[in-house]
Formats: C-alpha cells, structure tokens, sequence
C-alpha cells in the first residue's frame, strides 16, 4: 500500500530541503536569535540592578543631604547665637565707653568751669582791689573830719570785703 | 499528561478510521448504484488528496479539472528526463506514463518490453513542492528576525519577531532545556528546526486551497525523514553508558544472562522509538485530513444517493462539522510539532543522561 510505503524521491528531497533548512537555520538563525535574546534577559537584567543600585545611592545621597541640612540649620543657630552675643558685647562695650567718655567729659567740664570759676574770681578780686582802690580813693578825698567814723567806717568796710572773700 | 494527550489522539484516530472505513463501503455501493449516473467515488477523491501527485489538481468546474503541472524528473534506462507533469495526461513522455493500476498505481513508469518498470523518479511533486514553499517560508522568517535581532537587540520585539519569539523560547526553554538537560545548547537548532518545520508545514496542510493542502506531515516518508534524523542525534550524539545501559543494563541477572531477554527488549527500544515518532505524526496528520474530507464528501454522497435536497439538508451538519474540525486540526497542528519535537527531545534526553543522575 502506497500510504504506508515512503517513497524515495520525497525521501530525498525532505532529506535535501531539511538538510538545508537545518544547516542554514543552525548556522545563521537560532544561535543568533537565542543568543540576542540572552544578551537582552541579561541587559534588562542588569538594569534593573544598576536601577536598585542608583536609587540607592540615591536614597543614601538623600540622607547625606538631610544631615547636611540638619548641620548647616544648627551652625546657621550657632551663628546667629554667636552674633547675637557679639552685638550684646558690642552695645555693652559702646554703653561702658560711652560712659567713661561721658565721665571725662563732665570731668572736663566740670575742671574748665572751675578754671573759669577761678578767672572769674580772679576777676572779682582785681575788680574788687579796684573797686576799693577807688573807694579807698573816695574815703581818701572825702575829709576825714571825725577820726571815729573814719575808722569805723573803714572796719566797716573791711567786714565787708572780708565777708565777700569769705563766701 | 501526555499519555492521557496521546489516547486522546489514538481514539481520534481509531474513530476516524472507522468512519472512514464505514463511508467507504457507503461510497463504494453508492458508487455502484450510482456508477451510470456519475455518482461521488469517496475513496478516490480522499486518497486522491493524500497521496503524493505530479499534478496539483485545483478545483474542477464542470468537469473541467483544473491542474497545475510540475516538474518530472526521472531516471529511466536511457539516462535522466526531465518534462513537464501536464506531459502524463497526454498520454506519456518518451515511454515514460503514469501507471494506472497494479503495484505502481499513479506513478511514473517506463514501459520496458511491455512492462512497466519503476524508474529512479525525483519529480517535484505536490509535496515536494510544499517541501520548498516550507523551506522559503522557514528561510524568510527565521533569517528575517535573527537579522532584526542583530540589528538592534534591544529594540522591542515587532511583527513576526513579537509572534516567535514567545515561541522559540517556549521550545527552547520548556522542550529542549527541560528535556535534554545541561548539554541542551547543542540539539537546540534541530529541536527548534524540527518543531517549526512540523508546525508551519502542518498549518499549511490545513489551508484548502493551493499552495495549501498538501498531505505532507501526514506522508511517511516525510515523518521517517524526520523520525530517522531524531534517530540518529540520539544514537549517535551519546556516550557509553547510553549503550552499556542497553547491552549490559542494570537488571537481576537472571534476565540478562543465559537468554539476554533485556538486552532485546533495550535494543528493540532504540528504533521502537523512532518508529513511535513517525506514525504518530504521520497517522495524526493524516486521520485529520481524511476527517475534513469525509465531512466535506458526506455532503455529496449523500447528494448523490438521496438527491440535492438531502445533501443541502446534509451540509448544514457537515459544515458545522467541519468547522469544528478545522478548529481542532488547528490545535492538532500545534500539539503534533510540540509532541514530536518534545519527544525527539526525550529521547535525545534519555541517551544523554549520566549514571549519577538515575541514581541521585
């Protein structure tokens, strides 16, 4: 029976046509196909880690950052503290020069008046001395007709002078 | 699970064939009784299409066949001819006809003194044919993508690379690395060559209309070509326990000794083997095709036994059948690959395999 007989001619055209096929495909197709496609597995593969990787770099990264944050907010306090520290000394400083040099400046004053003071009484004293020259002039042109009255009325005045020197 | 697969298919088979069976002697009286009428002859229409053929009969319209002729190229007593298939309907080619009965019916003979003689016959023939179509087809596809692949393998997968990739590594991972083991890298091509070979054959087989419709994988020369090229990466790929295992295998030594009973059976086992492959497919592919003709051919004997309006009546059911048939052929085409290329892998496995491994 013909069905179950194989006959030679397909036999030896499957046999070439796969031969063929087989070598072609063995040669060019499936180690290339196969061997592109783990070459792809291991790509996506090693993105995926590299993707991990970089992520956690980046949560590392995230909390170095933090911490940088953290140090900058508490040296930027610090700062402020310190300056704020500063500033007091600065005012303190100012207020206590401020002070002395009021003090010396009042001392100033206060000696320069005196020196003043002293003028001015030099003044009143040469004024006085001419003043009682020209009395001493006027009582010296008047007559002294009664001794007594003369003398007491230079005592008089003499009490007079000495009571203004003694003020 | 296979084997549960595998009845399933034997039934298939052994109801097909009964059926067939059935019909045929239908057919035959129908034939008898319809034989001045011009009734339908099933069996020649059936065998018709799953023989191999010089010609390849299209349709025919009122009686009008419509062929399309290949290429004849034999090897006769005086040397190698090569002519044109139409050259046998009209009536020979340099003593060269087409035999009509007898031990070479619908073959090339050269009549010698009156006899017919069977020259050495290499025609391309509807099988051969599609044989070549397949091997484009193949050729196109897989040199196609692995360029593409070469290209830029990081590109997403498009066109046929999407619809085979999946496939190829499905065969690759789960056919091949699961059944042959570590030295798997090495039988992969033929494994991958093989599946895709049944299968886009198979596919094509189910198309009705040319260049479809050749009954290749269900020709047994096809599926010996196969079967024997399994037979010879298992046998000859192997190592020394593969053969120790069969000449001295480790059984009480009651059965190996005075009559190597085991011996026989292990020896018979390396070619039932292969032999288990080729009539699986070949009987599986076949039965499929017979199936559709016989639900389509129902159609016209009945016609041609109860009148057209049974046969209309008829085709309503038979076309539903068919159609399910189809579906089911469809499927049938997938599993064939993946059985035949899923067991050439077992048996490839199975001579690979260290004495380490039967005892771990």
């Amino acid at each position: 029976m013909s069905l179950i007989t194989p006959e030679f001619g397909l036999v030896f055209w499957m046999l070439v046509v796969f031969g063929i096929v087989f070598f072609l495909l063995a040669k060019f197709a499936w180690p290339v196909i196969t061997e592109m496609i783990a070459q792809r597995n291991k790509y996506i593969e090693d993105s995926i880690q590299s993707a991990k990787d970089a992520n956690e770099k980046l949560n590392n990264i995230k909390k170095e950052s933090e911490k940088i944050l953290n140090e900058a907010k508490s040296q930027q306090f610090q700062i402020v503290h310190e300056a704020q520290n500063v500033k007091d000394q600065i005012i303190a400083e100012a207020k206590k020069q401020a002070e002395t040099e009021a003090a010396k400046i009042i001392e100033n004053a206060k000696s320069s008046i005196n020196a003043e003071k002293e003028n001015a009484l030099k003044d009143i004293k040469v004024q006085v001395i001419e003043l009682t020259l020209q009395l001493s002039e006027k009582v010296l042109k008047k007559q002294f007709s009664d001794k007594q009255s003369q003398e007491a009325f230079i005592n008089e005045k003499l009490d007079e002078i000495n009571a203004i020197n003694k003020q | 699970m296979n084997s549960i697969k595998n009845s399933i298919k034997n039934c298939r088979f052994l109801w097909c064939i009964l059926l067939f069976l059935g019909l045929s002697i239908n057919a035959a009286s129908a034939n008898e009784h319809n034989s001045e009428e011009g009734g339908v002859n099933i069996t020649e229409i059936v065998f018709g299409h799953i023989n191999d053929d010089y010609n390849w009969h299209v349709c025919t319209i009122n009686d009008k066949h419509i062929n399309i002729p290949l290429l004849c190229i034999v090897k006769g007593q005086n040397g190698w001819d090569v002519f044109c298939a139409s050259k046998l309907h009209e009536g020979g080619y340099k003593g060269y006809k087409q035999s009509e009965e007898g031990q070479y019916a619908g073959k090339i003979v050269e009549v010698v003194d009156g006899k017919e003689v069977r020259p050495l016959d290499l025609s391309i023939t509807k099988n051969v044919f599609t044989l070549f179509l397949v091997a484009a087809i193949m050729l196109v596809l897989f040199l196609g993508i692995a360029k593409k692949y070469k290209k830029d393998y990081l590109a997403t997968p498009s066109g046929a690379q999407a619809l085979l990739e999946p496939i190829i590594l499905t065969v690759e991972e789960d056919i091949t690395k699961a059944c042959i083991g570590k030295n798997y890298k090495r039988y992969s091509p033929y494994i991958l060559t093989v599946f895709f070979f049944i299968l886009i054959t198979n596919l094509i087989g189910i198309i009705p209309i040319f260049p479809g419709g050749a009954n290749v994988t269900g020709n047994i020369a096809i599926t010996f070509v196969l079967a024997f090229i399994t037979f010879l990466f298992t046998n000859f790929t192997t190592n020394g326990h593969y053969w120790k295992e069969i000449f001295n295998p480790a059984v009480p030594l009651g059965l190996k000794c005075p009559i190597p009973i085991m011996q026989f059976i292990e020896f018979l086992g390396v070619f039932t083997k292969p032999i288990a492959l080729m009539v699986r497919l070949f009987a599986n592919m076949l039965s499929g095709h017979i199936m559709q003709l016989i639900l389509v051919g129902l159609i016209f004997i009945m016609g041609s036994l109860f009148g057209a309006v049974t046969a209309y009546g008829v085709s309503v059911i038979s076309i539903l059948l068919a159609v399910f048939m189809d579906c089911l052929e469809v499927l049938v085409c997938l599993i064939q690959a993946y059985v035949f290329s899923m067991l050439s892998a077992l048996f490839i496995g199975m001579a690979q395999e260290r004495p380490e491994h039967e005892h771990a």
